[in-house]
């Protein structure tokens, strides 16, 4: 690890940390409904979406309506980014001319689902497969709304800590309206804006033929990148405009980009916590969320940036440089751009799977064993570490529940959580999330690695479901154990190096993704209008304190140990055995 | 008569374990013979898988063992079998149920033993009932029912709960409280409720009956300590759920891994995928077996510990909410302080010569038998050298307290000595031509505000003085009352004293709130308020018209003296009627939970070095550079899961007597006690099974069988 790949990491950080309670505070007052500087302009929109939508605003739903509005809202959504790829050949905005043959069902179903549970798989490469029309009406659309709708679910569960003997939770539409108009929109806008400054591309042009200086013919595609890549960021949703994403110079051309779309991957998720503090009226409380969530952020980043910054040591036996230098980065440099180097890659890798972002600058693929394993374990411990916007809350809030309820029984109460008690309903939902969330990990990967197809079979062309592989030995397993993990924690980032566009993995993927999503959610929102029924027991010395240095480790120590002994057997097969054989001097 | 002063109540020895003051443990050995050969028969009949179904960890456990027999008997017919290892490992597993079972049966043993106990002294006695026409006629006991009158005399047993109506006797009650000092029971305030099986010592009293058969008081204790009518509490419940939703992840886990393996040897083109019972070996040392075999040992250990304190949960759910209390109502008289308030200083008033006042005092007093009057003649003696007298001889007419005068004393000699409350002694004086001194409204608030009582002293139409009684708070209160703080439960003392008096009470015990001049209706709207803000609120009481706040309080812990209304509308019943008890029977309730919590956590926690166990040895061949994982260095695959599976099932059997006892509670802040529990029993539980399993391994190597 050099100085100057700490100190970017700091910079990174400490610009982080400064703007989650500027930006937590003002989410507040947006999902409190109060004024913001933003309301002279906004205001009036918002009214007329009510207006146009007939929604009213003062009216709030329990949970199963609030849970009901959000299913019927996504699943809507999945019917038109479904249906408007696979009509993508008859609509505008085509200058490529696409059609349903690049948007086959199976992928289109893929895409549908991943962009509509902010995932942004993608099983497709964006510039040979979709027109310009459906980048920006279905996905672009959908990196806002489906965003939107996390924040929502996390809010209302919020509500449900806040709340006191109340029936109902808020208003889903009003939440999503809120949420998309007064924070996604601008934010994104600043950071398009800024973007383009940086010289990503925002244009509708064709792609353009050009001759390259040595004379070879190259197709240079163009598109509205910067609006998607800004809100792919900030969204945490990570489908990159094009197929190698935030390593393409377009979508990220210098280090201010880079760094303003690290910013922006956790920015939301961070600031949540600070949201969560005010709404619950102890502003300790969205600390220590905070607090436990760096904790694990930096335990994962070590691991990488050291990892990789160690290289592979068959390299430095065979005489390589592996140590930085001046004018070289030193380490594992396999799959990063020579631009971004060690730290800032490993830095975006971190965040990226830490948030179910899923966006990358570099391959994840080719990161060391136990780099790769920073990644893969972040993705599995539940996408908690700042998370998804809004997911990221919830899932923490979620194994906030789980630890108090365990460690809360040895303060001899029976466990509470700010105030409200955690009985079996909490429990059992956690719980339910929790197998979930693991068995579309577990169960899809293990069908995959041992499932036979004849070759050339509707379901999987290449045959059985470890055909598709480029790598072999444990690589091979953890190339499928991460595109499951990815799935269901909504990251949809991949390791790449296996072909996942065939009916097969478009199918189960998706089905992760599903599960991951919604059997996450739902429960949930039960937990929310479970909670916002109950009383709020006063705090006293013999209850558990839950702001201080010991419950943050408590918290971490949760997520790891859940984490840990869910994945240990497989990871043991995967990146564990890789790094014991990596040092025994064998590759995959 | 020489009049005593109690003396200050020494704070109670306590027990280190639990802190509860040993003389009121019902102290019964941990293990005794024939309770633990009842246990070890019960372990086997708890294997019928459809009761073992209630308990889902420990069931997976049994299929687990049933499949790993199957498997091993085929492969003896088959002669495939790997004996050794597969024949341990299945007896092993067998041995992991039949130890959880263990647990069970020895918590419920121990409430059985008692019970039958109890039930030996049910004998069928014979009623004296008063027919219609008067007449009284021998029935069985077993054919009272509620509402008959009987009448029982000195040697009677009496048949059957209910109210004396008639009389007062002395009542051995050793049955049912373990104490055999013999009791007062009479018609008329809070001390008629008799219970059926105790025997009357002395005199005669009419009892009306409250009770049918099967449904008497005695029948309910037995119900409850043998456990018959035992449900799961709400955090019971919750904590099943848990474990049984951590035992799917790790089926799923587990199951999984098989795919994996056959893709691993099939990339790794060596060794060969785990075997049944390797499989399953790695489940049920995952799954936590540890709080699954230990959870219902430690719920019904909890209303044990609670029984053995002499007090009768009427469910466990009752001994749960204890643990949560927030607010404690202490009834003043007889919880905070001694029963009774003690002269503690004579006050003379307008320059009265001190001599004259203590010797009106003492006069006023002689013959006044309630504790407030012996204790004046006490401080007389003691403080100021003035021996009783014998005054019959002087034509003496003595004065009885009536509540209409609020006085007595003494007349003697021509002279008339008085002693009562300010006002009325007050206007005794002015009818006699007296003049009330200035100074007197003074001394009198001064008393009354720093918690006493003044009590006036006049002779004829002198104004002599005051006598300051005093509420003496019990010993170690004030102590008691800053752990309550510390565990934080407010303390609240109720009592019909003035605001200034309750005042000055308060502060000196140091609780943190008092009700003043309390009617039973202030009582139930503050236990409602308290409610309405979150609270649980915890209270003892023991009259009829304390019945409707019992039954409002989360815990309401009814005196056995008190009235049969009282005992019904509480969910818990003090057979010793000692209040202070209340704050024993939330230690009781903490330690429970926390011991629910730490065992749980504990059991969790192990999983960690097991995985370092069993993966490395499942793989060895496979992928040989797994061994890295092999940190405990131990011997070979075979012995690696033998000494997994053997640690997971002793833990269980290491933990009973945890389990039975409850973990070591000291009242402390939430804070601390999270921080001590979790770094014995979070990081203790990881770090432990590692030495475990090693010394495990050790052993089999030794003796041959891995």
């Amino acid at each position: 690890m050099t100085s100057m790949g700490l100190l970017q990491i700091g910079l990174y950080f400490l610009v982080l940390l400064l703007l989650t309670k500027p930006l937590g505070a003002f989410m507040a007052r947006v999902y409190n409904g109060e004024r913001t500087f933003l309301h002279p302009l906004f205001r009036p929109l918002e009214r007329m979406i009510y207006k146009l939508s007939g929604v009213s605003e003062d009216v709030e739903q329990r949970w199963t309506q609030y849970a009901g509005a959000l299913l019927a809202f996504s699943f809507v959504s999945f019917l038109f980014v479904y249906l408007l790829q696979r009509l993508q050949g008859w609509l505008p905005l085509n200058p490529v001319g696409f059609g349903a043959k690049q948007a086959t069902p199976d992928l289109s179903f893929n895409t549908a689902v991943s962009f509509m549970t902010n995932t942004n798989w993608q099983a497709y490469g964006g510039e040979v497969t979709l027109s310009y029309l459906s980048q920006m009406a279905a996905l672009t659309v959908q990196n806002f709304v489906s965003a939107g709708a996390g924040i929502a679910v996390a809010i209302a569960l919020t509500r449900g800590f806040a709340r006191r003997q109340m029936g109902t939770i808020g208003n889903f539409w009003v939440d999503l309206t809120r949420g998309t108009l007064y924070i996604l929109l601008p934010l994104s806008l600043i950071g398009a804006l800024f973007l383009c400054s940086q010289g990503v591309v925002q244009n509708f042009s064709p792609y353009q033929e050009v001759t390259t200086l040595e004379g070879g013919k190259q197709t240079i595609p163009g598109g509205p990148a910067a609006s998607q890549i800004s809100i792919k960021q900030l969204g945490t949703n990570g489908g990159g405009f094009f197929n190698s994403n935030s390593s393409h110079p377009f979508e990220n051309p210098t280090p201010s980009s880079n760094f303003l779309q690290t910013l922006y991957i956790l920015l939301i998720p961070a600031a949540l916590t600070y949201t969560f503090g005010v709404m619950v009226k102890d502003t300790r409380q969205g600390w220590a969320m905070f607090a436990a969530m760096s904790l694990l952020f930096f335990a994962g980043l070590a691991l990488c940036y050291s990892s990789e910054q160690a290289g592979n040591p068959i390299l430095a036996g065979l005489g390589v440089q592996t140590e930085p230098t001046d004018s070289q980065s030193g380490g594992n440099m396999e799959g990063k751009e020579v631009r971004h180097g060690i730290a800032s890659s490993a830095l975006w890798a971190v965040a990226t799977t830490a948030a179910s972002n899923g966006s990358v600058n570099s391959m994840h693929d080719s990161y060391t064993p136990l780099g790769g394993l920073a990644l893969l374990f972040n993705i599995e411990s539940g996408e908690v570490i700042f998370g998804g916007v809004g997911a990221g809350l919830y899932g923490m809030l979620l194994f906030a529940i789980l630890a108090v309820f365990i460690a809360g029984l040895m303060v001899g109460r029976t466990p509470e959580y700010l105030g409200k008690k955690i009985e079996s309903e909490e429990v059992k939902m956690a719980m339910l999330a929790l197998i979930a969330c693991a068995a579309s990990i577990l169960v899809f990967t293990a069908v995959s690695s041992i499932v036979e197809f004849p070759k050339d079979s509707y379901w999987n062309p290449p045959g059985a479901g470890t055909a598709n592989l480029n790598n072999g030995g444990p690589h091979g397993l953890a190339e499928i154990l991460y595109a499951y993990s990815s799935g269901a924690g909504n990251n949809g980032s991949a390791f790449a190096g296996m072909n996942v566009n065939t009916p097969w993995y478009n199918l189960t993927i998706g089905l992760a993704m599903l599960i991951g999503r919604f059997l996450i959610i739902i429960p949930m929102l039960a937990v929310a209008g479970s909670l916002a029924a109950k009383k709020l027991v006063p705090a006293t010395s013999g209850t558990l304190p839950t702001h201080g240095p010991l419950f943050v480790g408590l918290l971490a120590g949760t997520v790891v140990v859940v984490g840990a002994l869910t994945f240990f057997p497989v990871l043991s097969l995967t990146p564990i055995v890789e790094h014991f054989l990596m040092h025994q001097g064998k590759v995959f | 008569m020489p009049a005593t002063i109690a003396p200050p109540i020494k704070p109670a020895r306590t027990d280190p374990t639990t802190l509860l003051p040993v003389h009121m443990k019902r102290s019964r050995p941990l293990f005794d013979r024939q309770i633990l050969g009842r246990a070890v028969r019960d372990s086997f009949i708890k294997l019928n898988p459809i009761t073992l179904l209630r308990n889902p960890v420990i069931f997976v456990v049994e299929m687990g063992a049933a499949l790993v027999t199957l498997f091993l008997i085929r492969g003896l017919l088959q002669g495939t079998a790997n004996i050794g290892f597969e024949l341990q490992i299945s007896l092993w597993l067998w041995f992991t149920v039949l130890f959880a079972n263990f647990a069970e049966a020895i918590a419920e043993a121990r409430g059985k033993a008692q019970a039958d106990t109890l039930r030996k002294t049910k004998t069928d006695a014979v009623a004296k009932r008063v027919s219609a026409n008067g007449r009284i006629e021998e029935v069985s006991a077993s054919k009272l029912r509620a509402g008959d009158i009987v009448v029982c005399e000195a040697g009677d047993l009496i048949p059957g709960d209910g109210e004396v109506i008639e009389g007062i006797a002395t009542v051995d009650e050793s049955v049912i409280t373990g104490e055999s000092a013999p009791v007062i029971r009479e018609s008329g305030g809070d001390r008629s409720a008799v219970t059926g099986g105790t025997k009357v010592l002395s005199d005669q009293i009419r009892i009306r009956i409250t009770s049918n058969p099967g449904e008497t008081f005695l029948d309910r204790m037995i119900a409850l300590v043998e456990g018959a009518e035992r449900q799961k509490t709400p955090n019971e419940i919750a904590l099943n759920i848990l474990i049984a939703g951590l035992t799917l992840i790790f089926l799923l886990a587990v199951v999984t891994l098989q795919p994996y393996a056959i893709y691993s040897v099939a990339a790794a083109r060596a060794g060969l995928t785990p075997t049944v019972a390797v499989l399953i070996s790695l489940l049920v040392c995952l799954i936590p077996t540890t709080i699954g075999g230990l959870l219902s040992a430690i719920g019904i250990a909890g209303m044990d510990r609670v029984m053995q304190h002499n007090v009768l949960a009427m469910s466990g759910r009752a001994v749960e909410a204890s643990g949560d209390v927030n607010t404690l109502l202490l009834d003043k008289t007889g919880t905070v302080t001694m029963g009774n308030r003690q002269a503690v200083e004579f006050i003379p008033v307008n320059g009265e010569p001190m001599q004259d006042l203590v010797d009106a005092a003492q006069l006023s007093s002689l013959a006044d038998e309630t504790p407030e009057g012996r204790s004046v003649v006490v401080l007389a003696k003691e403080k100021h050298n003035l021996r009783g007298r014998d005054v019959s001889h002087h034509n003496a007419n003595f004065i009885p307290f009536s509540a209409y005068s609020r006085m007595s004393g003494v007349d003697y000699d021509g002279r008339q000595f008085r002693k009562g409350a300010s006002d009325a002694i007050a206007n005794f004086v002015r009818e006699r031509g007296g003049v009330i001194p200035a100074q007197f409204t003074e001394i009198s608030d001064r008393i009354a505000r720093s918690g006493g009582t003044p009590l006036a002293v006049s002779e004829g139409s002198r104004m002599l003085g005051f006598i300051h009684l005093k509420d003496i708070v019990k010993g170690g209160m004030k102590e008691r009352i800053s752990q309550l703080r510390a565990m934080g439960v407010r303390s609240v003392m109720i009592t019909g004293d003035n605001p200034l008096t309750a005042a000055a009470i308060a502060d000196e015990a140091g609780v943190d709130d008092f009700l003043a001049q309390a009617t039973p209706a202030d009582k139930l709207a503050y236990i409602k308020k308290e409610q309405t803000a979150g609270r649980l609120v915890a209270m003892t009481g023991d009259g009829t018209n304390d019945a409707p706040a019992l039954a409002q309080a989360d815990v309401g812990l009814a005196m056995n003296t008190g009235t049969v209304a009282a005992k019904e509308a509480g969910n818990m019943v003090d057979l010793d009627s000692n209040p202070t008890k209340l704050i024993e029977v939330v230690a009781i309730g903490k330690q429970l939970l926390i011991t629910r919590g730490a065992l749980t956590t504990f059991s969790i926690a192990n999983d960690i070095a097991k995985y370092f166990a069993i993966i490395p040895a499942m793989f060895m061949v496979t992928y040989p550079a797994l061994g890295k994982l092999n940190i405990m260095g131990l011997a070979n695959p075979q012995s690696a899961m033998l000494a997994a599976v053997i640690f997971n099932a002793l833990i269980i059997i290491a933990l009973v007597p945890l389990a039975l006892r409850g973990v070591r509670y000291t009242p402390q802040t939430a804070a601390s006690l999270l921080r001590r529990n979790l770094l014995i029993y979070g990081i203790g539980g990881v770090i432990a099974p590692f030495p475990g399993i090693w010394i495990i391994d050790r052993i089999l190597v030794l003796l041959g069988l891995a």
